[in-house]
């Protein structure tokens, strides 16, 4: 049945999210304007709060489905700050990389690390088959060099599945993916990044040189070699296909953050939202609010569609590009229109609002940008490949 | 719990509407549109499909389903992709139909309900717009005005469906500074119906001005009674069915668009694999699923009596600006041909503009 409402289940587990959320928010502006610190791993008033797995338990088929209820987790924790959690969850990227393209001795091995990915390099971003660093078979040793850029958890990480060509000339099918361990020699952590925004997230770059790995560590294992397309490239694109709803509903719910103080904002200053349709005699500010709440419920609703179909075990390759698409722009038009709002109010430094306005613009950007996630979108809707329309 | 399942009986409706649309609707859409006429035969067809019956209780003779906005949502979607002046008219009597059924007292429905309930068309019609630069849908100017145990009312009401033929009008009112909708009949005294109108779009619905002079009522003709109605309620449920009309409007646009920008070359290359063109289609689908859920959303809270009045507001206002937007850039897509009353994207881009601010036409 179409229903787009909360069980009681559903209701006290976002209530709990909320709640949590809000304690978190209280760090939010510290970590952003302490941008060399590390978020620690456990705050204080974890112990306040049960962890969210803990209420995820009990759940039954009359809830909202498990992809669903994620998003909308996803995008509560968010609404409180993006990067601080009362705890850190372990794992990266990198983890379901090698849950994807790693043999099972691989995942075993290594299950217990936190694991960034590194793909992106100085001259390559959108079109990672351009990848540069090199993977040279030497013995039983591979021995990688190159640059990687935008690697996120990197200083924090344990490891790292790092992209890397077996052979230059052969374009995606030469791209490997190798596990690489905190430590090895020749493997340099070269700085944190600074950013426009999500300055309390771990993101670094990465220099590999000469640096040496056993053989066995290329994920999937030396048959992964003679494969025509290689698996490291299809895994982590899989790995993408899943990421790009939770990774708008993490934008989605700053946008939500942002228009909720704006709201209240505007509620305090005597002007209240009406939806009665008032066309004339409606001050500019509260059409400007309406239109902004619309563009945030259509946001979120193409996100659980994306959600939705996956927890129906159906393709949703085209659904999750549209919800990334949509909601990459509509975070930065809600942020940069709250704060047309509330104007100088808005980009002061005693609010979040402009935090919000920064945090948020990297959603339109990773996992894809929204130029890519069109890409996608035309390629399904038109019936293209690769080749007729990029 | 959250959930896009239709139901079984909701896609078996789906596709039974779809295969109408493209049957008995697509290939008349544009001569009704030339010659502003809707054919009876047309009107029949519909009839047969039970969009009116289907949720009268049996005890009046309807097929005595529950009345399912998300259901209507899915129908008038299908309807609309076919062609939207088509679908308002298809949808028009039962806005007025699943009024009574929702707010009529015992009485009325008693009274009305069988008119929709026989084996031939049956007009009736909302009468909520008026004419002038200022209409608000809960600010009407109609005023109705006690008088004895009955209602004056006074004022002027357009773009009523079937203004032709229907033989009542719902009437939205302001009434002691509150809203009210009353039944009036075809032929009170004081009610004058003009020709039919002219418009940009939707021309093949008939559509009239009513004007109302100190129209007299008895007590009974209000609807809902001594209690009156919740005019916010139907307009809600006005807005989600707009919304689903304009969003099977969207479909079709981009459905259209797509195999032409495959088609046509320039420079060598399908016009569609150019950004430029590709981009421009990505974004149409995207707005269109977009329109669809949160007309979904809004059918959904209707249906299981939630507070639609946020969801029905961003679904129509939403889909207002999106559909526009979609058919402008269908029309964009065609270039030259767009323009060109060969291709239907020009009747919807007229059609998408005019369904933009038709507030109180439909209901869902």
């Amino acid at each position: 049945m179409i229903d787009f409402s909360l069980t009681e289940k559903d209701q006290q587990l976002l209530d709990q999210v909320r709640a949590e959320a809000l304690v978190c928010r209280k760090y939010a502006r510290y970590y952003d304007e302490n941008e060399g610190e590390f978020i620690p791993d456990v705050f204080p008033e974890a112990d306040d709060f049960p962890s969210v797995y803990a209420h995820l338990a009990g759940r039954t088929e009359n809830d909202t489905s498990m992809p669903v209820i994620s998003m909308l987790l996803s995008a509560g924790q968010t609404w409180g700050d993006y990067s601080v959690r009362l705890r850190r969850a372990k794992g990266g990227l990198g983890n379901a990389a090698l849950r994807a393209s790693g043999t099972p001795e691989q995942y075993e091995k290594w299950k217990g690390l936190t694991l960034a990915m590194a793909i992106t390099e100085p001259g390559c971003g959108s079109d990672p088959s351009k990848v540069q660093t090199t993977a040279a078979l030497d013995g039983n040793e591979w021995v990688i060099n190159g640059e990687k850029i935008f690697v996120t958890t990197g200083c924090k990480a344990e490891g790292v599945v790092v992209w890397a060509t077996t052979d230059r000339s052969a374009g995606r099918a030469g791209i490997k993916s190798f596990l690489i361990e905190k430590g090895t020699p020749g493997f340099v952590v070269a700085r944190k990044e600074k950013k426009l925004g999500i300055r309390a997230d771990d993101t670094a770059a990465y220099v590999f040189k000469d640096c040496r790995i056993p053989r066995a560590n290329l994920l999937g294992g030396d048959e992964s070699i003679s494969k025509q397309s290689s698996g490291g490239f299809k895994g982590v694109l899989k790995t993408f296909n899943m990421t790009r709803p939770a990774v708008a509903a993490g934008g989605l719910g700053m946008a939500q953050a942002a228009l909720d103080f704006t709201r209240d904002q505007l509620r305090e200053a005597g002007i209240a939202i009406e939806y009665g349709g008032r066309v004339h005699g409606q001050s500019a500010a509260v059409a400007k609010f309406l239109e902004l709440e619309a563009l945030v419920e259509a946001a979120e609703l193409t996100i659980l569609r994306a959600a939705w179909l996956s927890g129906e075990s159906k393709s949703n390759n085209l659904e999750a590009s549209v919800c990334k698409a949509k909601t990459g722009t509509v975070v930065r038009q809600v942020t940069q229109g709250c704060i047309d709002l509330l104007g100088p109010m808005g980009v002061s430094r005693e609010h979040l609002l402009e935090k919000w306005f920064r945090d948020v613009r990297i959603t339109d950007i990773y996992e894809g940008t929204g130029e890519i996630q069109r890409m996608i979108t035309a390629r399904e809707l038109l019936g293209y490949t690769r080749a007729e329309l990029s | 719990m959250i959930s896009f399942q239709p139901t079984e009986e909701q896609e078996l409706a789906r596709d039974a509407l779809h295969e109408f649309a493209e049957q008995a609707i697509r290939p008349i859409a544009r001569e009704c549109d030339e010659t502003s006429q809707v054919p009876e035969s047309f009107l029949e067809a519909t009839w047969q499909l039970g969009l009116v019956s289907t949720a009268i209780p049996e005890a009046h003779g309807g097929g005595g389903e529950a009345r399912s906005p998300v259901t209507n949502a899915i129908v008038a979607e299908e309807l609309a992709w076919g062609d939207a002046a088509l679908a308002v008219a298809a949808l028009a009597p039962a806005a007025f139909a699943n009024a009574v059924l929702d707010q009529g007292t015992a009485a009325q429905r008693q009274e009305l309900l069988p008119l929709f309930c026989g084996e031939r068309f049956h007009a009736a019609s909302l009468a909520w717009i008026e004419p002038g630069p200022v209409f608000e849908p809960l600010l009407p100017r109609t005023l109705a005005e006690p008088k004895g145990h009955g209602f004056v009312i006074s004022g002027a009401k357009s773009f009523v469906p079937f203004g032709d033929r229907a033989s009542h009008f719902l009437v939205v009112c302001r009434n002691n500074g509150g809203h009210d909708a009353f039944i009036v009949p075809r032929d009170a005294a004081g009610l004058t119906i003009s020709e039919t109108e002219k418009h940009l779009g939707l021309r093949a619905l008939p559509t009239a001005t009513l004007d109302l002079e100190r129209v007299e009522l008895p007590a009974a003709a209000r609807l809902g009674g001594e209690a009156g109605c919740d005019v916010r309620r139907l307009l809600n449920h006005s807005r989600a069915a707009l919304a689903a009309v304009m969003t099977g409007l969207s479909r079709a646009v981009i459905e259209y668009a797509i195999p032409y920008a495959k088609d046509r070359e320039a420079f060598d290359q399908a016009i569609a694999q150019k950004q430029g063109i590709a981009f421009k289609l990505a974004e149409m689908h995207i707005e269109t699923e977009a329109m669809r859920w949160l007309t979904w959303k809004a059918a959904s809270q209707l249906e299981q009596s939630r507070d639609a009045l946020r969801s029905s507001h961003h679904a129509r206002a939403y889909a207002a600006d999106q559909c526009m937007w979609v058919a402008d850039e269908g029309v964009q897509v065609l270039g030259g041909h767009g323009f060109i009353r060969e291709h239907p994207v020009e009747m919807w881009y007229r059609n998408a503009r005019t369904l933009g601010v038709l507030e109180g036409t439909l209901a869902l």
